[in-house]
């Protein structure tokens, strides 16, 4: 494992700190005099949160060590990680953004700093930049997946954040895990979303319009299921929200659940919106609230002409500035706001003559020992919660080493809910969703049932075991590479690469589909040949119910019996062609080139 | 406005299915049915079977609908459109399928040259659309991804 002198140095520098200081002294000493002292700028003010997966609660998220850019996106944001992507936005090491926004020195620096979010802290902090800035001025945009994630969410089917949401005072919002309910609990949920729900991108399917109630439409002429923009007066102008649902929702998430809709990230469409809210609703700024990942952004805005923002999630890329991409129309500046209620992005605008003339952008992290807690929120949140205690606060085992997802391949909870799979089901072979959220657990911590879920709380949690051919294998690995590695960002749907269990890979991100997997090894030694059958199991299956337990009892299960999470062997893969990729640092396999 | 999408739909679609009679029934008056293209393994051969060996040229005129990655392979919907003048007939090639003939269009003279239908795909594909106008070919082609989805983030 290679680590710079700089890094080395910073990682003394913060050990000693924590060593020499108590605990309560740090507490004190934390308080970063301007991390929440925003000064006003313009006459509008954004908030843009997303992906917050339903964590009402702090929690812990570590941001990825491997995040791998390909083709035209190697060494770009968001494909950065560590110290590169602190260098490159010029924050400074060891500081609480440096720990913010990246995976260095997570354990150490997460016990420093304490946990982020939860949405008593986030509407403290909401409220103050609303206050300072002026209520009227100011709109708070939700960028999705907010309504799944939790013990809650998965009980009450999304409801509980609904609640959450509109006590936080959420004016906008699209979605993406929203619709992994079913059609009438989606539109009940968004009936009682006090904001308005945007998606310029769902439209009924035509054989829906034959034989469903269509009544509920938004548009019944264009067959739009949801209002594609709002047009806001405040701070003397006029501006125009255009959501955008992300756009492979019927692909990467069961479409059993939402048959009559139809997805797609519609270019022409938007082209279309964009033009006529300019020439006919004479709107000062266009916005473009996403939910498309943050490769897609781009890349959808060197396509579309007009948009002035890009405020986008999916893909859980907290970056601290925006990416400026050109246009025939000009620029769109792009903006992502990271997951898990981390960070409250706040975007001042100075808008006049018909544009945005100046702009100030902080990606503020949200530090819950630095944000008091809104009480009105806390007493919601122990409303939401109280039923369901017993459920998820069941303590199952020691976390031995830090437990966390997020990251292009295997992540250290990845392996303990891959092994959990194969030792329940007497399997040779686990496989386990790339999924991006999923929170951090601390080497030390006990893991309860609720950080269990964190990881793998969705409405399609059945689990299979079946005889599946080497070449079968090889192909699902291959398809889920080419989701995340193809180098045309609309062919990507945004997961990272599926996690396994009992086999090892070799993986070139920059070859083309079907050449990117190869040396398929089981833990035995034995390669894993294409006419031979092995037993596999899973999880999360897209297509039609599997028979099996839900993955959270099979994890707790697991965990129950062993009392502590330990890892033998992390199955990740050893990766060719990224040598000095700045998306790769203290990678825990080997790099051949 | 007086008629809901869902009722136009029906009516363009009964409109669509009568139509479909008229142009059937030609079809089986001249026994036209272009049985060598639709049951040719190969997609030059199906189109050197139902065009000859005129030349086919790319042209951004023809409109070419199709979604980058199919929502599913078994359906996906494709929409070929044209303003061109003269269009005497339009089709539909799916390349790596089994039968890359998917779909022939006759366009009878003064119909707007506008066709949407399903097709089935097991993998991914390109699909190419032909327009036949004035004696000539014209085509586009587009790639088209079928995934076996999941894992989505």
């Amino acid at each position: 494992m290679s680590m710079t002198r700089r890094e080395f140095a910073q990682m003394l520098g913060i050990a000693g700190l924590a060593g020499m200081l108590p605990v309560k002294g740090m507490a004190a000493s934390r308080q970063p005099s301007d991390l929440y002292e925003v000064p006003s700028f313009g006459n509008v003010r954004l908030l843009h949160m997303t992906d917050c997966h339903a964590q009402l609660l702090p929690v812990y998220f570590r941001e990825p060590n491997v995040n791998l850019g390909v083709a035209g996106a190697v060494g770009k944001a968001p494909h950065l990680v560590g110290d590169k992507l602190l260098q490159h936005f010029g924050v400074a090491p060891g500081s609480i953004e440096a720990h913010a926004l990246t995976c260095l020195n997570y354990n150490d620096a997460a016990l420093q700093y304490g946990k982020v979010g939860g949405f008593a802290h986030l509407k403290t902090l909401a409220d103050r930049l609303r206050d300072s800035f002026g209520r009227e001025k100011t709109l708070l945009l939700d960028g999705g997946d907010t309504w799944q994630g939790s013990g809650t969410s998965y009980k009450t089917r999304g409801m509980d954040m609904v609640r959450a949401g509109n006590a936080l005072g959420v004016d906008i919002m699209t979605g993406h895990w929203e619709f992994t309910y079913n059609q009438a609990e989606i539109l009940r949920n968004i009936e009682a979303f006090d904001g308005e729900f945007l998606a310029q991108n769902v439209f009924i399917t035509e054989d829906a319009m034959f034989s469903s109630d269509t009544d509920y439409l938004f548009d019944d002429f264009e067959g739009r299921v949801f209002k594609p923009y709002s047009i806001r007066e405040l701070g003397g102008v006029r501006i125009a929200v255009i959501g955008q649902a992300f756009p492979r929702t019927k692909i990467a998430n069961p479409a059993r659940f939402i048959p009559d809709w139809t997805f797609d990230i519609y270019d022409n469409r938007l082209q279309v919106i964009v033009d006529q809210v300019r020439s006919e609703e004479k709107v000062d700024a266009v916005v473009v609230l996403s939910h498309n990942g943050m490769d897609v952004d781009l890349a959808m805005a060197s396509r579309v002409s007009g948009v002035d923002l890009i405020l986008g999630g999916h893909t859980h890329d907290g970056m601290p500035a925006p990416t400026v991409v050109k246009n025939s129309g000009g620029e769109t500046l792009v903006f992502n706001a990271g997951s898990n209620g981390k960070f409250l992005g706040t975007l001042d605008l100075d808008i006049r003559n018909g544009k945005i003339q100046d702009y100030r952008y902080r990606l503020i992290p949200v530090f819950s020992e630095l944000i008091p807690a809104d009480a009105s929120m806390l007493a919601l949140i122990d409303d939401i919660r109280t039923p369901h205690l017993g459920w998820l606060n069941e303590e199952l085992a020691v976390a031995d080493e830090l437990m966390f997802r997020r990251g292009n391949f295997n992540g250290t909870f990845d392996q303990v809910i891959c092994d959990a799979l194969r030792e329940v089901g007497d399997a040779q072979i686990s496989l386990s969703p790339g999924f991006r959220w999923g929170t951090t657990v601390l080497k030390g911590q006990m893991i309860n049932m609720e950080r269990v879920l964190d990881q793998t709380c969705l409405t399609y949690p059945e689990t299979y075991v079946r005889e599946m051919k080497g070449s079968e294998l090889k192909l699902i690995m291959e398809d889920v590479a080419d989701n995340l590695f193809n180098p045309e960002p609309y062919l990507q749907s945004g997961g990272d690469m599926v996690r396994v269990g009992g086999f090892d890979y070799v993986c070139e991100p920059g070859r083309k589909i079907g050449e990117r997997i190869s040396e398929m090894t089981l833990d035995n030694g034995e390669r894993i040949e294409a006419d031979k059958t092995y037993k596999v199991t899973g999880w999360a299956t897209v297509g039609s119910q599997s028979k099996g337990p839900a993955i959270w009892d099979v994890v707790a299960d697991y965990l129950r019996d062993h009392k502590e999470a330990r890892i033998d062997k992390l199955n990740t893969p050893v990766l060719k062609g990224v040598k000095g990729n700045p998306g790769l640092v203290d990678y825990a396999a080997e790099v051949i080139s | 406005m007086s008629m809901n999408r869902r009722s136009l739909i029906k009516v363009v679609a009964a409109g669509g299915a009568l139509m479909g009679l008229g142009l059937l029934m030609p079809r089986m008056a001249m026994a036209a049915w272009a049985k060598e293209a639709f049951e040719a393994k190969e997609q030059n051969t199906a189109i050197k079977s139902l065009y000859g060996d005129a030349e086919l040229t790319e042209s951004a005129e023809v409109i070419l609908d199709a979604p980058d990655i199919a929502e599913n392979g078994a359906v996906v919907p494709v929409t070929v459109s044209t303003g061109m003048a003269n269009v005497e007939s339009m089709s539909i090639f799916i390349e790596n399928n089994p039968s890359p003939l998917a779909a022939q269009f006759i366009i009878p003279e003064g119909t707007a040259a506008d066709v949407s239908t399903r097709v089935r795909m097991g993998k991914t594909t390109n699909v190419t659309a032909v327009v036949k106008a004035d004696g000539k070919l014209y085509s586009a082609t587009k790639e088209v991804k079928v995934t076996i989805g999941g894992c989505g983030g």
